[in-house]
């Protein structure tokens, strides 16, 4: 076999085709489909027909702006895979559709520390404000850091609609108009859509720390607040007592 | 081979290899010992000291960023500089300006990017954490890295384009590709750093490890094939082993390693024939990483009595060795019943460490022990500090990946174990003091790599000092230079 190989080595515009051709093919086979194949994103509703995955309360998002801050991802996981150690310790494994507003994903690659993906509920508020404050105060044997600042802290939430706005533009059905709005409510039913209008966002903010006065201090907004909201609601949106086991089989 | 030993230090833009090839020297002691101090958090908590800017969350990018562009992408700056002038016996296209513009340029956005992470400005995406306008300002830096990069292969003055620079052209067209596209975000507002990802969900973490897979793959494999294509066969004195092997190889690694990113999310909610098609084409890759391997190993046959005579072979080989063991463990942990246990766990941490200290790091290691002489026009301040290096550097990566088997493989066999009742055995925290010992061992061998790379620093140091010196080469050591 003679190589005519000469043709790419003596011509670097052929060579850098050639290459952009053969360093292509992989990531659009791969990648490309799942923007198009439905399945991709299981469809999860609850029994009055409404979507049981919702975006983010803004509380819960600037929660989850802290997170991304403060590099959890580097420990800690928000992905439980089909398996049955998974399942006793962490419970159900996960959906695409419970990530599906997570701009980034957080699914991690490392558990230095247990995952996240259903944490929400299984402690209380107390434990969580005393653990990120000092873990060692729950869990002696813990190695993760200390993160008193997150209670002294007050929440900056100034600039929560801008960044609302900016999630709607990469696709989180916020809404701005009466018409998504209107959606919204179809969608997700009344009590979510006004959660997520933007204009009223700052108000229902305060409202929700208040409310839930997560971090024990209720004369402030801390970044707690946030925090502990966001973890509080992780992996809490499906049911998945009212589903058949083998539902969501088929979307693997 | 290359065609050219002869050419003075006047025909060659030598001023910017060294620019490139001493940052990356300072990178590698800073992003190292960044390193040693985040194993340490791991093994001894208390040095988190409750300060935000050095928790491990924070810190963790430093590192990464520092190893791998700092280090890494400040050396191929500098050796695809030194190689594509020397293989294609031309001078560097581009003015002064192009050049301080990716120097500065390149250099800049990291300590931006860096200062950033501790202050708390993140992506949170794994290798691809600087913010928009970091990512901006990269960007332009790579596109006039492209523009001069091949333009000085257009003014070659052979006819062939030799083979290390096929491969430090596919890292260039590939990286700003996986680049741009895992990037693509919207900020909150253009005069505050935060954005939010284009994509969401399971599209994003597709992109993410699309981009994540291949910046290993092309940034730190194919770039470095590259520098290992041109410094082996010098070091050695003996022409690559097989061309025909070269050419089979460098397609096929650039076609197969954009396949396999999806092995990152095995068992994860993604749809199973994406990752079942990445495990099918991760043991694929074994083939074209092992020829690259055997292409350079066998460079030296005919010359294997300089692993005992030559240390900077030494430091060579044994990369190459790394590369073909750690390219034998990535495919073995892509399948899904290994990934299984490995997954999420430090085997992964260590595997990594495999390719990134034993190949990544000692090929640059040893190349820079060829190239930064010639650089100066001088000769290596003391051979016998290189071998020292060379031993303290492989006893250090030794010790850090087989702490890293049995913390990670451990704790993988822990978190699945059953009682004789059907219930788990362990608790997760039961794991982590489990961890102890393997940590606090890995972090040693973490201070092993970094006390050679100052070994390094300080036998750099007095070459070029000597260099400044005495304007002639002087024979201050022993050279075993072909």
């Amino acid at each position: 076999m003679k190589l005519k190989h000469e043709i790419f080595e003596t011509n670097i515009g052929l060579l850098i085709i050639f290459t952009m051709i053969a360093i292509s093919i992989g990531g659009l086979v791969e990648i490309t489909p799942l923007f198009y194949i439905n399945d991709t994103v299981e469809d999860v509703r609850r029994a009055d027909g409404t979507q049981a995955v919702r975006p983010y309360t803004p509380l819960e998002q600037r929660g989850r702006d802290i997170y991304t801050r403060e590099g959890c991802y580097n420990c800690h996981s928000q992905m439980i895979r089909p398996f049955r150690d998974e399942a006793l310790r962490y419970g159900h494994y996960s959906l695409a559709a419970e990530s599906q507003y997570d701009h980034p994903f957080q699914w991690g690659s490392k558990r230095t520390g247990p995952d996240l993906a259903r944490v929400g509920g299984k402690y209380s508020d107390t434990w969580h404000v005393k653990h990120l404050v000092r873990p060692k105060s729950v869990v002696p044997e813990s190695i993760m850091p200390n993160y008193p600042w997150l209670l002294e802290n007050d929440l900056d939430y100034s600039d929560i609609q801008a960044r609302m706005e900016a999630l709607k533009k990469v696709g989180v059905p916020y809404s701005l108009t009466q018409e998504e709005y209107d959606s919204n409510v179809k969608q997700f039913g009344k009590a979510v859509a006004d959660k997520l209008d933007i204009t009223r966002a700052d108000e229902n903010l305060v409202s929700e720390a208040q409310d839930n006065n997560r971090d024990g201090i209720p004369s402030r907004i801390t970044e707690m607040d946030a925090l502990v909201a966001y973890l509080q609601m992780l992996g809490t949106l499906i049911d998945f007592k009212a589903h058949d086991e083998h539902e969501f089989i088929k979307a693997r | 081979m290359a065609h050219s030993s002869a050419g003075s230090v006047e025909q060659y833009n030598y001023d910017i290899v060294k620019k490139f090839a001493i940052a990356s020297l300072i990178w590698g002691i800073a992003g190292m010992f960044t390193g040693v101090w985040l194993a340490s958090e791991l093994a001894w908590p208390f040095l988190n000291f409750d300060i935000a800017q050095i928790t491990f969350g924070r810190l963790r990018p430093v590192h990464t960023s520092g190893v791998i562009f700092g280090f890494g992408g400040n050396a191929l700056f500098a050796t695809s500089f030194y190689v594509v002038q020397r293989t294609c016996q031309a001078r560097l296209a581009g003015s002064r300006n192009a050049h301080y513009f990716m120097f500065y340029g390149w250099n800049g956005a990291l300590i931006i990017a860096g200062i950033g992470y501790m202050m708390g400005i993140t992506q949170a995406r794994e290798y691809a954490e600087p913010e928009w306008y970091v990512d901006i300002m990269i960007t332009l830096v790579w596109l006039v890295y492209f523009w001069v990069f091949v333009t000085t292969i257009t003014r070659r003055n052979q006819p062939h384009i030799y083979v290390a620079n096929w491969f430090y052209m596919a890292f260039i067209l590939a990286t700003a590709i996986l680049h741009i596209f895992n990037n693509l975000a919207v900020p909150v507002s253009f005069t505050g750093a935060k954005s939010y990802s284009l994509f969401a969900g399971a599209q994003d973490a597709m992109t993410q490890w699309w981009y994540g897979h291949n910046a290993v793959g092309f940034f730190l494999t194919a770039a470095f094939l590259g520098m290992m294509y041109y410094f082996v066969p010098k070091q050695a004195g003996r022409p690559v082993y097989s061309y025909r092997l070269s050419i089979v190889h460098f397609w096929a690694l650039g076609f197969m390693y954009m396949w396999v990113g999806t092995h990152h999310l095995h068992w994860t909610a993604i749809p199973d024939w994406t990752s079942s098609l990445a495990a099918v084409f991760s043991i694929l890759l074994l083939m074209p990483s092992w020829g690259g391997m055997i292409n350079g190993i066998m460079t030296l046959s005919g010359a294997w009595d300089k692993l005992r005579t030559d240390p900077i072979m030494m430091f060579m080989i044994t990369a190459l060795s790394f590369y073909g063991m750690s390219t034998f463990e990535g495919p073995m942990m892509a399948l899904k019943e290994v990934n299984a246990l490995s997954h999420y766990t430090d085997w992964t941490v260590g595997h990594v460490h495999s390719g990134a200290l034993g190949w990544v790091a000692l090929i640059t290691i040893g190349s820079f022990y060829h190239m930064i002489p010639k650089l100066w026009n001088t000769e290596l301040y003391s051979m016998r500090l290189v071998k020292l290096h060379f031993f303290v550097a492989t006893l250090g990566i030794i010790l850090y990946i087989t702490a890293m088997w049995s913390s990670g493989i451990g704790q993988g066999m822990m978190l699945r174990e059953f009682d004789e009742y059907g219930n788990l055995a362990n608790t997760f925290i039961s794991t982590v003091t489990f961890m102890h010992a393997p940590l606090v061992a890995r972090a040693i061998g973490g201070m092993f790599f970094v006390s050679g790379m100052l070994l390094m620093a300080f036998n750099i140091y007095m070459t070029i000092r000597n260099a400044k010196r005495e304007p002639a080469v002087g024979s201050v050591a022993q050279t075993v230079n072909a």
